[in-house]
């Protein structure tokens, strides 16, 4: 949200060269949403409006639980409902209702930052939290265009892109992210992202004890992995939890607009120019004998320096 | 120097002048946006969130001027068997030696496949532009649509940019070309030498 973090940044967007890189013993941190101990409270989505003093308008219900109905520039996270038939073994159904906590997954290689073409509007910091540093966005929209989750959010006020900052200002002086504090079943954990993973195991070992054949950590490689991972009780089939995608990658279309063609297309405009100079140079110019104008016999003339030479 | 040629009229030059300095405007501020070696140009517009506002609406007005500089000059930029050729040959035109090329008309075949190239250009920029102009109509559009928009309009403002580069450089490089568009007018030796069936047309030959 703010510059202002003492925090290092791993990845600046809009930066051709590496930031500082002296501290390199950051912790990388993440944090996880079981959604199966989810019982949808939305405590998280009251926490996040109070620490980060955020105010959405009061909307209308759309027929289900989700409230608000989708994320906004005020509302950096949304509990969104799904309810699924699971086909049991013994061929009946059963009604599973799959609360996902959705906001920023805080891509090791994130999209928003790699499209971003305002420098340090979007930040990586080496603990692995990607931010939104507000004051310098221009509003353009590119990060939306990059991300793989549909996560940020243009605001009409003030043409700014908002997303969830992993509280990244309580996290800069040692506090947990506000959801995580305030979730009351620990849906909601936070720490090293070592820590989390190895939890994330546990219970993925638990929820099979349980009976679910395929529960499953969602850390998606295709991002290079992400700080915000989930336990998911039907892990083989994420697309139930409201379309959480299944393998998620930066578009080759944004991959191809922000990658190798941009220098290089850069090179192409400043090169054609160059040769223009230089062929001006070598060739020099087409220029017209103006003492000439009464020999009207219609055909253009040799070149000056070829007469000359004639002469 | 004798009598002069008018080459260009007011309307046309004035309209030319209005869509060349907003591509100015519009290709400084995109540029800003295409790569972080040009964000130093924002600071001509007040900015990197006044670039990203203006540059969308300098796009759309430089489209109107040169949709009527295309009805301008449209039909002199008809491709002809004659400009086949031009082009087969061009690489003598690059070497000084014009002497050895097909006569030419009003406009020749390098000059005809920039105007296309803009027109055609222009075209995709103005569609695609829409397609992603946060906050009016981006969120209308599905975001594969958009990504793919925003590929494309990069794609052919590069292209663009490269023809102005020959187009500019062209009008430095053909003495005599600056005066047609500034002041409107050419001297006889100047159409006879460079367009001499344009100068047959017109009856400048009489």
């Amino acid at each position: 949200m703010s510059s202002l973090q003492s925090l290092d940044i791993a990845a600046r967007s809009a930066t051709t060269k590496p930031t500082p890189q002296a501290r390199q013993h950051v912790t990388e941190v993440a944090k996880l949403i079981d959604v199966s101990s989810c019982i949808g409270c939305k405590a998280c989505q009251v926490a996040c409006m109070q620490w980060n003093d955020l105010r959405d308008e009061v909307g209308v219900n759309v027929g289900q639980y989700d409230n608000p109905s989708d994320l906004t520039p005020q509302s950096w996270t949304v509990m969104r409902y799904a309810e699924v038939q699971m086909k049991q073994p013994d061929e009946s159904t059963r009604l599973e209702w799959l609360i996902r906590k959705d906001g920023c997954m805080h891509c090791e290689d994130p999209g928003c930052l790699k499209a971003c073409p305002a420098p340090g509007a979007i930040v990586k910091y080496t603990n692995g939290i990607v931010d939104f540093i507000s004051e310098h966005c221009i509003g353009c929209g590119y990060c939306v265009s990059g991300c793989p989750f549909d996560i940020p959010r243009i605001s009409r006020t003030d043409n700014r892109a908002y997303k969830c900052s992993l509280c990244s200002d309580r996290v800069a002086v040692g506090l947990e992210p506000a959801c995580a504090k305030v979730c009351p079943t620990g849906a909601i954990r936070f720490g090293s992202k070592e820590d989390m993973l190895e939890f994330g195991a546990q219970r993925v070992a638990e929820l099979k004890e349980r009976g679910y054949a395929q529960p499953a950590v969602y850390d998606p490689a295709g991002v290079g992995g992400t700080h915000v991972v989930y336990v998911l009780q039907h892990g083989d089939q994420p697309g139930l939890y409201n379309d959480l995608p299944a393998d998620p990658t930066i578009s080759p279309l944004v991959a191809l607009w922000k990658g190798i063609t941009k220098p290089l297309a850069t090179a192409a405009m400043i090169g054609a120019a160059v040769v223009g100079f230089f062929h001006y140079v070598k060739v020099g110019p087409l220029e017209t004998d103006e003492t000439d104008d009464d020999a009207d016999d219609g055909r253009p003339r040799r070149r000056d320096e070829d007469r000359v030479r004639g002469e | 120097m004798a009598r002069l040629i008018r080459r260009y009229n007011d309307g046309t030059r004035v309209n030319h002048w209005i869509v060349a300095l907003l591509f100015l405007a519009a290709g400084l501020s995109g540029l800003a946006l295409f790569h972080p070696l040009f964000w130093p140009f924002t600071g001509l517009f007040g900015g990197g969130q006044w670039t990203k506002t203006l540059h969308p609406f300098f796009g759309v007005v430089m489209v109107l001027g040169f949709v009527i500089l295309f009805f301008q000059v449209w039909r002199d930029n008809f491709w002809t068997r004659n400009d086949s050729a031009w082009v087969r040959r061009s690489s003598r035109l690059l070497r000084g030696r014009e002497e050895e090329m097909p006569p030419v008309a009003k406009y020749n075949a390098g000059q005809k496949g920039v105007f296309w190239l803009f027109a055609v250009c222009l075209l995709v920029l103005l569609v695609t532009g829409f397609l992603f102009w946060v906050p009016w109509f981006a969120g209308a559009v599905p975001i594969p649509v958009r990504r793919f928009a925003v590929l494309l309009h990069a794609f052919a403002a590069f292209l663009m940019v490269l023809g102005v580069i020959i187009h500019v450089y062209a009008a430095i490089w053909v003495k005599g070309s600056m005066r047609a568009m500034t002041r409107g007018t050419v001297s006889p030796s100047w159409a006879r030498r460079h367009h001499p069936l344009w100068y047959r047309d017109i009856g400048a030959d009489k």
